[in-house]
């Protein structure tokens, strides 16, 4: 708990009205979009400036007050749940766009601004911010930085991080720094700004983001290929990459899925087919032409039953739309939604896929698959009822087993979404003990009280390992 | 204040009334957040989005909080516009969750002594009445004629008024003589081809305050070929109770009106007022635990149909040369039209059928105006905030004219173009009216 006096040291940092400590203020902070998370925080502080940021986490360096630092919450690892009790700390007053600069085509923000406000804006200019993660509407810039988030144009285009050239941030005892900049070559020291980004909140509070921008592509082309079957569509993804076109976006639905998302946007999607490939391409119009006429010759001759192209803006925007919706579609069919976010190299798709579907029947579960296959990162999903534990037991089991086999294949436990509390007793099966200690000296570096986001990342125990049975 | 006793009365109903599957369909992904006015106008607050608003029933539900007045709070700040609903993923149906949750609070809590009076007064002393509606309005229309209100105007009387309720003082329409209010004929025929039977619902603003636009509406349809039956017995739909922590008086008026329209057998029936369709289109979800209603309340509902709906269906804009002197307009939804009766094309297509007049569409026409029943009075502050920003992108249109298709949504875009002080340059109507104009070819 937080004592009165404590509080009137934020008050007095942000004003009384930045500062909520009601019951009910309380409760609606304490989850993010992460199912059967919940932990109530002390109290809600929103500043203003980097200034204000730098004197309340004094503040709470001074009394060892834990800090949970949140955009939008909307991140699927449990990383803005307050486990620990403590401040959430709000950016909904630092969301302004501070600088386009069109000479060195980078544009300058505070952590809190909406990433879709910030694509409109800088588009408006003819410029280009390619990261687009699903829930771009919502999450803001500071919540996908720290989650390194990515998107459907990962495949060309890459992830947050590739994007971030330089960083505001507030460290734990207040000292405030700056990393990188506006420069393209840059090597004085270690790179801090890679370092932040991605932390999850645990190693520094970040104010303000310097992103790098890129011309608009010339002409886009979209097309959504229909499978018979899973198989066939995720060796389609194999043999566009081994044909050395590199698509914007390449997205898998299953049929589960595809029903779903239907049954929501109500766009004609195809839902007799098991599968389909939401295929993009972008660039130049030649070369747009050329690559699709490319592709929609592989999705044929891997047994696509049909390829068809998006007849205008608005159609292949609808179908953009339809992926993006699929996580939450998924919410419809069960009260509970458990979403995992394994990542294998794209050469391993088809068998990911294939493990998957062995591993439901093994456990008698539901699981739909869709995801960015393109990068190799697939989202298994489980319809389910939290009320049921004998059903989530088997749950748990399936998604361990899920990891570990994404692991035997040279993958990850995740690829966008982040560790957060979710995943931490998984983490050391990606990075083994010594990876993690030498994580942890970081963190004890930066943070050696443990204030920044606690709980985070780093698990009390890790979890056995399970072995395959194939 | 909710005395321990009231938190503790209404949590336990919490637990065993709300419909906790819905509430555990919610998957907190905050896909509602940016369609929710008071989210957005608040600044952000999680309290004030749906998702946060799901998460307090949530957790009274749960026992995790009691519904002090924080939760009460934010619970009532809430419009009720369902603007979260077509854009959740997962299909929550957030608007029964809040009906409910409001019931369960009103029914047991102790309203403050002129709460309570104006609550029963007008819950069940005035709404049920269609000919008590018409009493009160004809009092209004007394002041209006009686040179009273241009008196009251110039003593300066309503200066002591909060500001907007005086300026919705001028916005009031004049109202109808009594007489005329009580002249309804029961059946109209088809004027020309018959193409359709349909019953009407008339609506009580709709048929006092508003009764030239009922007028225009029954005309319309004439036009486009209904034979029109207005049922007698109806009844006030329930919304104002239903929204209000009423479910039971909105029950019953639910049930009168289910009778009333069985007897007349119609291909369909037609409203003028996006509020109350939505309200109608919900009778099956409000009756669903009673076995006598029920099925009826499917029945009734499968037959309703808005005004826009129907005129479109039946070709009305494309055999009808329909025309106006050169002028620009643009369409504000009513939110219970587009989010619950999924009516957002065919107003649009109406008034781009108009010969002369070139259509703007308002950035975010789909957001509430902030008229939400009586909202704009019981929660003033916010109602007038969501105003000015509608105003903003109103008068970005640069249009002359707003059409609206809710009474609620007409009164407060007049009220907003009143306060902005454009009434000499812009005006609002209601869409019947609108197009009833343009079937005449005049202004
Ligand atoms: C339906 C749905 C679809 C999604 N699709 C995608 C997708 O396609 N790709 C993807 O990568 N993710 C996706 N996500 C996950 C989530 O949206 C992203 O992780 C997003 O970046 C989170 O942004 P946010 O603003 O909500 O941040 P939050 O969830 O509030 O926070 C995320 C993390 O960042 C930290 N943080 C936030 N702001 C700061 C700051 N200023 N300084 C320091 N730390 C900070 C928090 O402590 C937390 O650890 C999806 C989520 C949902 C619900
Ligand atoms: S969009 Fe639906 S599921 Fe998502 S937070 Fe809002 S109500 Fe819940
Ligand atoms: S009904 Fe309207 S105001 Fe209420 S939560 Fe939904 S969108 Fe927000």
């Amino acid at each position: 708990m937080i004592s009165t006096k404590v509080l009137q040291e934020f008050q007095s940092i942000v004003g009384v009205e930045n500062v909520d400590d009601s019951k009910a203020g309380r409760l609606v902070y304490s989850y993010d979009a992460t199912p059967q998370f919940q932990s109530m925080p002390d109290a809600i502080v929103a500043p203003r400036t980097t200034k204000e940021v730098a004197e309340l986490l004094k503040v709470c360096n001074a009394h060892q007050i834990p800090i949970v630092p949140r955009g939008s919450g909307t991140n699927l690892c449990a990383g803005t749940c307050p486990s620990e009790g403590g401040i959430v700390l709000l950016f909904k007053h630092m969301n302004r766009l501070l600088e386009l600069d069109h000479e060195n085509l980078t544009v300058t923000v505070q952590p809190g601004i909406i990433t879709l406000d910030l694509i409109n804006e800088v588009e408006k200019h003819g410029l280009f911010y390619p990261p687009d993660p699903s829930s771009m509407k919502i999450s803001t810039i500071g919540g996908n930085v720290n989650e390194n988030s990515g998107g459907l144009r990962g495949l060309k285009y890459g992830v947050t991080r590739d994007y971030v050239l330089g960083l505001e941030a507030v460290l734990a005892n207040g000292d405030i720094i700056r990393t990188g900049g506006k420069l393209a070559k840059d090597v004085a020291g270690y790179d801090l700004t890679r370092l932040l980004v991605g932390s999850e909140g645990t190693l520094a509070i970040i104010t303000e983001v310097t992103l790098k921008l890129i011309p608009m592509p010339e002409s886009k082309k979209t097309l959504l290929a229909l499978y018979e079957d899973m198989d066939a569509a995720a060796k389609t993804v194999s043999s566009i990459i081994a044909d050395k076109i590199i698509p914007t976006t390449l997205e898998f639905l299953d049929q589960p899925t595809l029903k779903v998302v239907e049954d929501f946007v109500k766009i004609g999607l195809p839902t007799d087919v098991k599968a389909v490939l939401l295929i993009e391409q972008d660039g130049h119009p030649d070369i747009v032409a050329r690559d699709i006429e490319n592709i929609t010759k592989i999705c044929l001759a891997e047994r696509a039953v049909s390829v068809q192209a998006a007849k205008s803006e608005e159609e292949a925007e609808a179908l953009r739309t339809a992926r993006r919706s699929a996580l939450s579609a998924l919410a419809r069919l069960k009260p509970t939604t458990i979403l995992e976010d394994a990542t294998v190299p794209r050469s391993q798709i088809a068998n990911m896929v294939k493990a998957i579907n062995e591993i439901a029947i093994k456990h008698q579960l539901n699981i739909c698959t869709f995801g960015h296959a393109g990068d190799g990162n697939l989202h298994p999903t489980v319809p389910t009822d939290a009320r049921n534990s004998e059903e989530m037991e088997r749950v748990e089991l399936a998604f361990a087993e899920i990891f570990a086999h994404a692991i035997d294949l040279g993958g990850t436990i995740t690829g966008e979404h982040g560790v957060g509390m979710m995943k931490a007793p998984y983490l050391e099966w990606k990075l083994g003990k010594e990876g993690i200690a030498a994580m942890k000296a970081i963190k004890s570096a930066l943070d050696p009280l443990n204030i920044l986001n606690p709980g985070k990342i780093f698990a009390k125990d890790s979890r056995k390992r399970v072995v395959i049975s194939k | 204040m909710t005395t321990m006793k009231e938190q503790k009365n209404i949590q336990e109903q919490f637990k065993t009334r709300m419909n906790e599957d819905e509430l555990l369909n919610c998957m907190r992904c905050g896909f509602c957040l940016p369609s929710c006015p008071t989210y957005i106008e608040s600044g952000y607050n999680e309290a004030h989005s749906p998702r946060g608003r799901i998460a307090l029933m949530k957790a009274v539900v749960d026992g995790i909080i009691e519904p002090d007045e924080d939760v009460e709070h934010s619970l009532n700040l809430c419009l009720g516009c369902r603007a979260c609903e077509p854009v959740c993923p997962s299909g929550v149906k957030y608007g029964h969750l809040l009906e409910d949750a409001r019931d369960i609070i009103h029914q047991n809590k102790k309203h403050s002594l002129p709460a309570r009076i104006t609550r029963k007064v007008a819950f069940e002393g005035l709404f049920p009445y269609q000919n008590r509606m018409r009493a009160v309005t004809n009092l209004l229309g007394l002041y209006q004629r009686s040179g009273l209100q241009s008196a009251v105007r110039k003593i300066g009387l309503m200066n002591f008024l909060p500001d907007h309720l005086s300026s919705m003082e001028k916005v009031l329409p004049s109202v109808p003589k009594m007489k005329e209010m009580g002249n309804r004929p029961v059946h109209l025929k088809a004027m020309g081809q018959r193409k359709a039977k349909v019953a009407f619902f008339s609506g009580c603003l709709m048929d006092t305050m508003f009764m030239t636009t009922n007028n225009a509406t029954l005309k319309l349809l004439q036009i486009a070929g209904c034979e029109i039956h207005i049922p007698e017995k109806q009844a006030c739909c329930g919304a104002l109770h239903g929204h209000s922590g009423e479910k039971n008086q909105a029950k019953e008026m639910a049930k009168r009106n289910i009778e009333a329209f069985e007897g007349i057998n119609a291909d369909y029936i037609i409203t003028n007022a996006g509020g109350c369709g939505a309200f109608l289109i919900d009778y099956d979800h409000l009756l669903k635990d009673d076995p006598n209603y029920c099925e009826r309340a499917v029945h009734f509902k499968s037959k309703l149909k808005d005004l826009s709906n129907i005129l479109v269906e039946l070709n009305f804009h494309e055999d009808q040369n329909l025309s106006l002197p050169p002028q620009s307009v643009t369409y504000q939804d009513s939110c219970h039209l587009r989010n619950v009766m999924n009516t957002k094309h065919e107003p649009r297509t109406l008034l781009q059928s108009i010969n002369g007049i070139r259509y703007i569409e308002m950035k975010d026409a789909d957001r509430c105006c902030g008229s939400a029943g009586i909202y704009n009075i019981v929660e003033a502050e916010m109602s007038m905030q969501i105003l000015d920003h509608k105003m903003k992108t109103a008068k970005q249109t640069n249009a002359a004219t707003i059409v609206t298709a809710n009474p609620g949504c007409l009164l407060q875009m007049k009220l907003g173009i009143e306060r902005e002080g454009l009434s000499h340059k812009m005006q609002a109507v209601h869409i019947a009216d609108f197009l009833l104009q343009a079937v005449d070819g005049k202004e």
